[in-house]
């Protein structure tokens, strides 16, 4: 038996993957709570909300009263005793093991005996997560990718005290939301950056070795393999920090070599060469051109 | 840009009918390509500097194993070429131009304008093993191969997570598979043997494919 979710809360709301997931959960039509320790975040984030909506019924893939009526399914709060009522809570809070212990740990005592805890954690062990909280068997990992509100895979994967209840009702949770869930285990990085991480490691590598450029790297993979992005881009996009900080969270679990960060990416996050957010990483993004590390 | 042809062997490249290869012209051409030479050790070609470009086709070999090397000062007008492709399936649309150190770059400027004239896209990459594609996606193809062994996830949900999750037009497990196991085990067999780390050996799966093939 599952039992039915119909109010849904999402912790870190006001952050890129929280927001993200809020308009996931409520244009599904379940009742949303956003919570988040920031209250600046928070109006940030039901800003952003209102806009995608509002471009959604401009391109007609929503009317004007199925998006009032999804905003009106949407509540904001910084009080974690407001989630009391929530059948499931989905936290996108930082990337920090005790951060998401604790938060846990403090729902636990809030919410209702029966409420599934599920975690969009990159990096860390699902189990590890849970460990501690007192509902460890109603805690399971489900990663949705970025951007959540246009993205449907998640990798749903259970931590190793998760009631098999537990996973078939969040699974039919993902379902009904209108996502496409794939099964892993509760290994790092699951399937999506156990690839990724290493594969952009061996690029930054290949580029320090001198194989060839960003912009031929780029161009060969698109032309050979038809990504719509080539490697250094998405690097550059997603920040040269970022990728130190997966690399960090994943070498000294797995002891790959392939995930412990490149010497050329430590010296580049030094040097401030994190990507478009700088406006120099593998490209300039003054003028477009390219620097090759 | 003219160029002529010369064949020594079935060309991973230019399959028959492509229309490369009706394109060329005598032997008069400035620019000389090499088809199917790759494999053969030796010269697979005849130098002639009095040509803009000799371009040589070259598969999981270094064009140094056809050329010489000289401690790093090697290069001329010879480059090598290699059109990527997954298996049998078509050739795609990238080659990946070698070239050496000391490389003439008249030489590079020539064999590029052979290949982009033919529609197609050129990258320059160094004499490295697996030049850019097959250093970059044979790691990936064993940690997929691996994980699927270790039960991470089945074969059908990993290539599709690819697909959803990074765009990819196929997933790790199907592309290696359809480009046969055998030959994912002769490249990273040939990688490993370059580079000696870990992420190069072959997958158990390859190792079987090849072991399955010699018997
Ligand atoms: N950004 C990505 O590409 C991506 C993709 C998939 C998963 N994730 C994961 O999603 C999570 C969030 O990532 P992000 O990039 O959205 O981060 P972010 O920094 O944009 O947002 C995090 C939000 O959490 C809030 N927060 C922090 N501690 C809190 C707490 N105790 N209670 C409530 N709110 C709290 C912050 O105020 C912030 O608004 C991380 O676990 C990350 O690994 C990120």
């Amino acid at each position: 038996m599952t039992n039915e979710i119909r109010r849904v809360g999402v912790c870190g709301a006001g952050g890129t993957m929280g927001a993200g997931i809020a308009i996931v959960v409520a244009r599904a039509g379940f009742e949303t709570v956003s919570h988040d320790l920031s209250q600046d975040a928070l109006d940030a984030a039901k800003k952003q909300i209102s806009g995608f909506f509002g471009k959604s019924v401009e391109r007609g893939k929503m009317n004007g009263t199925a998006r009032d009526a999804t905003l009106g399914r949407m509540q904001a709060t910084t009080s974690l005793d407001a989630l009391a009522g929530c059948d499931l809570i989905i936290e996108a809070v930082f990337e920090d093991l005790r951060i998401k212990q604790d938060l846990f740990r403090d729902l636990d005592s809030v919410c209702a005996e029966h409420t599934i805890f599920a975690s969009n954690t990159s990096t860390l062990s699902i189990t590890e997560i849970a460990s501690g909280c007192g509902r460890e068997d109603r805690v399971v990992g489900m990663h949705f990718c970025l951007p959540a509100q246009l993205m449907k895979l998640i990798e749903m994967s259970p931590g190793m005290n998760t009631s098999q209840q537990t996973f078939r009702s969040a699974w039919a949770f993902v379902d009904q939301a209108g996502q496409t869930p794939v099964k892993t285990q509760d290994k790092p990085g699951f399937i999506l950056n156990a690839l990724l991480v290493p594969f952009n490691n061996d690029v930054i590598r290949a580029v320090e070795a001198g194989v060839a450029s960003p912009a031929d790297i780029d161009k060969a993979i698109k032309a050979a393999l038809g990504y719509k992005m080539g490697p250094c881009e998405l690097l550059d996009l997603v920040g040269l920090d970022t990728q130190m900080r997966l690399c960090e969270a994943f070498y000294p679990v797995t002891l790959d070599v392939r995930s412990s960060a490149p010497p050329l990416l430590r010296r580049m996050v030094a040097a401030g060469h994190l990507g478009r957010k700088s406006g120099r990483g593998f490209y300039s993004y003054d003028g477009n051109t390219m620097f090759g590390g | 840009m003219k160029y002529s042809i010369t064949r020594s062997g079935v060309s991973r490249s230019f399959p028959e009918g492509d229309a490369f290869l009706s394109a060329a012209s005598d032997d008069s051409a400035d620019v000389i390509v090499y088809l199917g030479a790759n494999g053969l050790s030796g010269p697979a070609y005849h130098p002639d500097n009095a040509k803009a470009a000799i371009v040589v086709e070259l598969d999981i070999e270094c064009l140094g194993v056809h050329t010489g090397e000289q401690s790093g000062e090697e290069g001329s007008n010879v480059v090598g070429f290699a059109r990527y492709r997954n298996g049998e399936d078509a050739p795609s649309g990238l080659v990946e131009l070698v070239r050496q150190p000391n490389a003439e770059e008249s030489a590079i400027f020539a064999a590029r304008q052979v290949f982009e004239e033919a529609g197609l896209e050129v990258v320059v990459c160094a004499d490295q093993a697996g030049r850019i594609i097959d250093r970059l996606v044979r790691p990936k193809y064993n940690a997929a191969l691996r994980f699927l062994d270790e039960g991470l996830a089945s074969a059908k949900d990993m290539d599709m997570t690819c697909r959803l999750g990074l765009g990819y037009r196929d997933g790790p497990i199907e592309r290696v598979e359809r480009g046969d196991l055998a030959r994912h085990f002769k490249i990273t067999q040939a990688l490993f043997e370059t580079y000696g780390t870990p992420g190069y050996a072959p997958a158990r799966r390859a190792i079987v494919a090849k072991q399955r093939k010699e018997d």
